[in-house]
């Protein structure tokens, strides 16, 4: 049923940290790697070795430049995944039911023997989460490695998504978001976790924690400055060199 | 958005063709016998058609009958129902009118009714995406409803009300573009709100996820054709309201009124085919476009 649950028992989701991601899109192919052999219709390429690869991705990671009024630039690497947003639009919008969002734990899933391949619940997501794979032509999204959390076959720290298992700078916390108690929401808590575009109103489950503020430098501390400065008052051999060549 | 030619004909396509039996289920006209056959066949064979193409844009068409199941959520569950319903309805009044020479008020009232409510709940389907400010206007609703009225008056030889509808038409649609330009600014979505790294300075997108193309920049990021923006919405409207109605005007003459229909058809199919094409959604931001 494609009408979203009133509340869920749990919020399982992901915290991700922007301060620490280092954006080596480790998480992206650990993700494709797992969910390629697991849950659900291999994520496809097409033209891999060609011209023009296109492949489905659950995961994937934006670069952007952050040039503040005052100071040095700075670069935010940006993972991007579902949400799981508590009120999903591009559930409500399914006209089969193969999507829905599960009562027990808030993980939104296509349940890919109903999808028709329509693509509205793409068209109804501001966040570019779900994909139609080119092979199978049923909408794709992260399951939030449903096939791996409750896996009792795995050993108890493989229990996590792939993603939050492999990032290798502990970006990426998995967790109930709707338990104010747990780790992940102390961690919201603590660092002002916040939703990616509010305005929409899709209560997204998933966080992120921005990036703390940097050292602030004095205006003649800054790389460029400090070259500058020796630009203007060279000392030593360079102070030669300049009184020998003004005199020319 | 990238204007799948397959959605443009169905929204098109059917919207005249429920236009057209919308006005016969009014009575205007109320033929019988052959002349009903005629008239009913052509609404049906634009209704349906639409609906055929519809079913090309799906990745799995034979699992479409599933697609009747979450009326209570989807408007485009809802619109498949809507259009079943009409059609059935109205093939009941069709055979009154073409069999027994017999026109069903009730049943005929019901089906124009439902037509329209068919219109409506294919607006709906891109009315509801809050993700495509250009869309996520009651302007959605109203210009395909009069598109239909429009087209259906033309169809169904209604000059009196063709005129003026045509004319409402081009205005609408006018509007509806100029408020369209702005929607996207006015939604308050912006590469800073999709980040949430505003607050730290003006953000720009450095590197993309993937140096190749995607489903999603295919899809959601479509950019050919805004160039020849203005020149094709100059040709919609010539095409959509402009010409029939001129058309309309001279002395009444089956090619003519056959033109009308042929130009007012290709200016909704241009129209339609920017109402795609211009829509911006907001998971460009993330790729850098937009804003």
């Amino acid at each position: 049923m494609t009408c979203l649950p009133k509340m869920t028992d749990k919020k399982l989701g992901l915290v991700i940290d922007l301060d620490t991601c280092v954006g080596c899109h480790a998480c992206v192919v650990s993700c494709k790697g797992w969910n390629t052999e697991n849950y659900g219709a291999p994520l496809a390429d097409q033209d891999a070795y060609g011209e023009m690869p296109v492949g489905t991705f659950l995961n994937r990671v934006h670069s952007y430049e952050v040039q503040p009024e005052d100071g040095l630039a700075q670069l935010v690497h940006l993972p991007k995944s579902c949400l799981h947003c508590d009120d999903a639009p591009c559930v409500t919008v399914c006209p089969t039911g193969a999507s829905y969002k599960r009562t027990e734990d808030g993980i939104v899933l296509v349940n890919e023997t109903d999808c028709i391949g329509c693509g509205l619940c793409a068209w109804a997501c501001p966040y570019g989460a779900r994909e139609l794979d080119g092979a199978e032509k049923v909408m794709k999204k992260c399951t939030l490695c449903v096939d791996r959390i409750y896996n009792e076959n795995l050993p108890q720290e493989d229990r996590i998504p792939a993603c939050v298992r492999t990032c290798p700078s502990g970006a990426r916390h998995f967790g109930d978001l709707g338990d104010p108690n747990s780790d992940v929401s102390k961690l919201v808590a603590e660092r002002g976790g916040m939703d990616l575009m509010p305005e929409l109103g899709t209560k997204p489950v998933n966080k992120y924690l921005p990036p703390r503020p940097k050292d602030q430098l004095s205006s003649d501390q800054t790389p460029t400055q400090s070259l500058q400065a020796q630009a203007d008052n060279p000392a030593g051999f360079f102070a030669w060199l300049d009184r020998t060549l003004e005199k020319l | 958005m990238h204007p799948a030619p397959s959605v443009i004909l169905f929204t098109s396509l059917s919207g005249v063709g429920f236009g057209l039996l919308f006005f016969l289920g009014l009575g205007m006209p109320a033929p019988v016998g052959l002349n009903a056959f005629i008239f009913y066949a052509i609404g049906y064979v634009f209704a349906v058609g639409g609906l055929l193409f519809s079913t090309f844009h799906l990745g799995h068409p034979e699992r479409a009958i599933k697609a009747f199941t979450q009326w209570r959520s989807s408007w485009l569950s809802r619109e498949a129902w809507l259009a079943v319903i009409a059609l059935c309805v109205t093939g009941v009044a069709a055979v009154g009118q073409i069999f027994f020479e017999t026109r069903l008020a009730i049943v005929s009232y019901a089906g124009a009714a439902l037509c329209l409510l068919t219109v409506f709940s294919t607006a709906m389907i891109y009315r509801q995406l809050a993700t495509v400010p250009r869309w996520h206007t009651p302007m959605t609703p109203v210009l395909f409803l009069t598109y239909a009225v429009a087209g259906g008056a033309l169809l169904s030889g209604q000059v009196g009300i063709a005129q003026p509808v045509l004319g409402l038409l081009g205005a609408l649609q006018i509007f509806a573009w100029i408020q369209g330009d702005g929607a996207f600014a006015r939604s308050g979505s912006t590469l800073a709100s999709a980040t949430g790294l505003g607050t730290n300075g003006s953000v720009r997108a450095f590197e993309p996820p993937h140096t190749g193309t995607n489903y999603l920049l295919q899809e959601f990021v479509y950019v050919v054709g805004r160039k020849h923006a203005a020149k094709l919405r100059l040709i919609a409207i010539i095409l959509l309201s402009g010409l029939p109605i001129v058309l309309l005007v001279l002395p009444f003459n089956h090619m003519f009124a056959a033109l009308a229909v042929l130009t007012h058809v290709a200016g909704v199919l241009v129209s339609r085919w920017l109402f795609f094409a211009q829509a911006e959604h907001v998971v460009g931001l993330y790729y850098g476009k937009r804003g």
